[in-house]
């Protein structure tokens, strides 16, 4: 049996949505800005997918900007304001816990002469509200905060971040690639400047997103050379790609609250099955995404966990990133301070709407043995007495 | 996606010699949580002095436990001298080999044998044995690997780049504060011995006389090791060469210094040997009395 769960990774594309690119891909090929009739109809189906995306968003057509994906867009928010700034004011404020494609961007400015702040998160995962408003000074040019964290499920208070930023007149992005499709989101009521998201975690195709740039906010493009999305980012639309997108924004908006009641279900299944058969399996963070289960396994590590899992069929992903050139493991674990002996033996399972119960069942049924067997070979646990002993190392 | 061969895969799968001897003769265990690594390494011997049975505990990823199997299998039979000389590529080797960012978990393999050769003398000798290897003089904080680890695989490796030394022993890649260390280290490092490498240890494997072999072990201390201490604040001196134990003092912090003693003593040993002689054991003065070991 072949089970994916690693849907914050990436989403298998609806087929809904295949259908609807393929005619893209084949007959329709003109160039949405030409003048003639042909590229025409492809320039009606992009602004169609335009308004899709705007309705599941909350957002005026307008002030969507079809990008490449969720870095493009995050690159564009952070570095895009501030240079439409141009430098009056020094300090950013972001996370502990973003996606390398917010977090990258702020080591960067960093060390280009803007002052950073990053605001810390408590155990169960939450962010110190208080202290990022304390924070905030006249300096202050952007805040950038994402909506749910990509590792471990965890939602971030938005609304309320954006009431505070708006309050004090300083520039309010949000990272919301794992949030958009999840979470309901209504751009007209919440005063955010700048939305993040990614077409590949709702079923789109890789190598499309959006950035939600508000009317009035200012922005500098990093792409320039032609007229295409207002303007603000350059270059002949994916036309096939964004009309996939549309068609997935419209699949979630219709399908969101029924979905993410199936989902939770599954999720909780999934989550009260590993924690009642694994023994030393503690949950990582509290209020969640409805389909993200974060659990440590103590004593023995993420890879090995992973590459079991794969060999009988299960694709899940791990904190720990032993296997590429950062060998820190997890830094949104680490910020949660979850000890090195956990934090290194993390797994995320991530579902969607196409994951199946008997799928979950039989992750239930695989797992525990995986475990055991990786704890026989820990020198963590005492061989005599199966307990757990400290070493010094 | 892990671009682990079948070799590899198989020795995760069904690794060798796992598990725990409860009257083990040496046991050695390294790593650190922080790294995500730990390996603990323990022999047995039998009446020839050779390692009779190996048996090991992991934690860490596929390619530590395949690392640990392969080592077990490569030094059964082996006599402890012969098995310290069994090296990171090696290892690798035998496993047909392991992605560039996946050689440190040879490496460790290799700092626990020694580690358990280290508790196996230490005990013969009548001298609380440390089960636990503790290293001196750290670099990369974050993963605490010492100068010492990471001198000893740039010169086994031929490594050139803070990369290469980051895949080699994780040394730079947790917070990177240590990096211009590293490069300082591998400047200095590539820059001191190659001549010397090239010429010296093939001419000093011919037999030598003990008046040589004293000259070319005071050469190699002058040379090789002393000024690496006397930067650390210490110093070396020969004291006296009594067939194949050379006998040295350690002065100034290093005396005083348990565990960069230990360390150090390995590091002599490896230069000695192999600048010298291959049957050279290094013994500290004070201990020197003890009489022979292994």
């Amino acid at each position: 049996m072949n089970v994916y769960l690693d849907n914050n990774a990436t989403t298998r594309v609806a087929p809904e949505v295949v259908e609807a690119m393929l005619p893209l891909l084949a007959d329709l090929y003109g160039n949405p800005s030409s003048m003639h009739s042909f590229g025409g109809q492809v320039g009606t189906q992009v602004q169609r997918a335009r308004d899709q995306l705007a309705a599941l968003i909350g957002a005026d057509p307008v002030e969507v900007v079809f990008t490449s994906g969720g870095s493009e867009s995050d690159n564009m928010a952070i570095r895009g304001t501030l240079m439409s700034m141009d430098g009056r004011k020094r300090h950013i404020i972001t996370t502990r816990v973003e996606h390398p494609a917010v977090r990258g961007v702020f080591q960067h400015l960093g060390k280009t002469g803007y002052r950073v702040t990053e605001i810390p998160v408590d155990s169960d995962g939450a962010l110190d509200v208080d202290m990022l408003e304390n924070a905030i000074s006249s300096d202050t040019a952007l805040v950038s905060v994402m909506w749910a964290n990509n590792e471990t499920g965890v939602i971030f208070p938005i609304e309320r971040i954006a009431r505070i930023c708006k309050e004090r007149g300083v520039v309010f992005h949000t990272d919301a690639v794992q949030a958009v499709g999840k979470l309901p989101i209504d751009l007209s009521r919440t005063p955010i400047d700048l939305l993040s998201l990614s077409g590949h975690k709702l079923h789109a195709p890789k190598g499309i997103g959006a950035l939600f740039v508000r009317k009035g906010a200012k922005m500098v493009p990093l792409i320039i050379g032609g007229h295409q999305e207002g303007g603000r980012r350059a270059g002949t639309e994916n036309a096939a790609s964004i009309v996939g997108l549309g068609v997935a924004a419209e699949l979630a908006a219709s399908q969101i609250q029924t979905e993410n009641r199936e989902v939770r279900r599954l999720r909780d299944r999934l989550q009260q099955g590993i924690l009642k058969s694994c023994k030393d399996a503690v949950l990582n963070g509290k209020h969640r995404l409805p389909n993200t289960l974060n659990v440590s396994f103590k004593y023995i590590e993420g890879e090995s966990i992973l590459l079991m899992l794969d060999e009988v069929g299960i694709s899940a992903s791990s904190g720990s990133a032993c296997a590429s050139g950062a060998l820190e493991p997890s830094h949104v674990l680490r910020a949660m301070g979850v000890p090195f002996t956990a934090a290194h033996g993390s797994i995320r399972f991530s579902l969607s709407r196409y994951t199946t119960q008997a799928e979950i069942d039989y992750v239930l049924e695989k797992l525990p043995p995986i475990v055991d067997r990786l704890r026989e070979i820990s020198p963590f646990i005492d061989d005599e007495s199966g307990k757990p002993v400290e070493l010094t190392l | 996606m892990w671009d682990y061969n079948d070799k590899v895969k198989d020795h995760f799968r069904n690794p060798r010699n796992v598990g725990y001897i409860k009257d083990a003769d040496g046991v050695g265990l390294v790593g650190s949580m922080a790294c995500g690594d730990a390996l603990k390494l323990m022999f047995k011997l039998d009446g020839e002095q050779r390692i009779e049975d190996v048996k090991f505990q992991t934690f860490g990823c596929a390619s530590a436990i395949a690392s640990s199997s392969a080592l077990t299998e490569l030094i059964k039979g082996k006599s402890l001298d012969e098995a310290a000389r069994v090296s990171n590529k090696e290892i690798a080797e035998y496993l047909g080999g392991l992605p560039e960012q996946k050689m440190h978990c040879s490496v460790l393999g290799r700092d626990a044998l020694l580690a358990a050769i280290d508790n196996y003398r230490k005990k013969s000798r009548g001298e609380q044995p440390e089960e636990v290897q503790v290293a001196s003089d750290v670099v990369c904080a974050c993963f605490g690997v010492t100068r010492q680890e990471i001198e000893r695989t740039v010169r086994e490796n031929k490594l050139s780049t803070v990369e290469e030394v980051t895949n080699y022993t994780k040394a730079g890649g947790g917070c990177g504060g240590c990096v211009p260390q590293i490069e300082e280290l591998l400047t200095e490092i590539n820059a001191s011995p190659p001549p010397v490498r090239e010429a010296q240890p093939k001419a000093a494997k011919k037999r030598l006389t003990t008046i040589q072999k004293i000259q070319l072990i005071q050469e190699t201390i002058d040379r090789e090791i002393r000024p690496q201490l006397q930067k650390d604040g210490g110093d070396i001196e020969l004291v006296d060469l009594d067939g194949d134990m050379v006998v040295v003092s350690m002065r100034g912090t290093c005396s005083h210094c348990k565990v960069a003693s230990f360390t150090l003593k390995f590091v002599v040993e490896n230069k000695l040997r192999e600048f010298v002689s291959d049957s050279l054991r290094v013994v500290e003065a004070s201990s020197a009395e003890a009489g022979d070991e292994a």
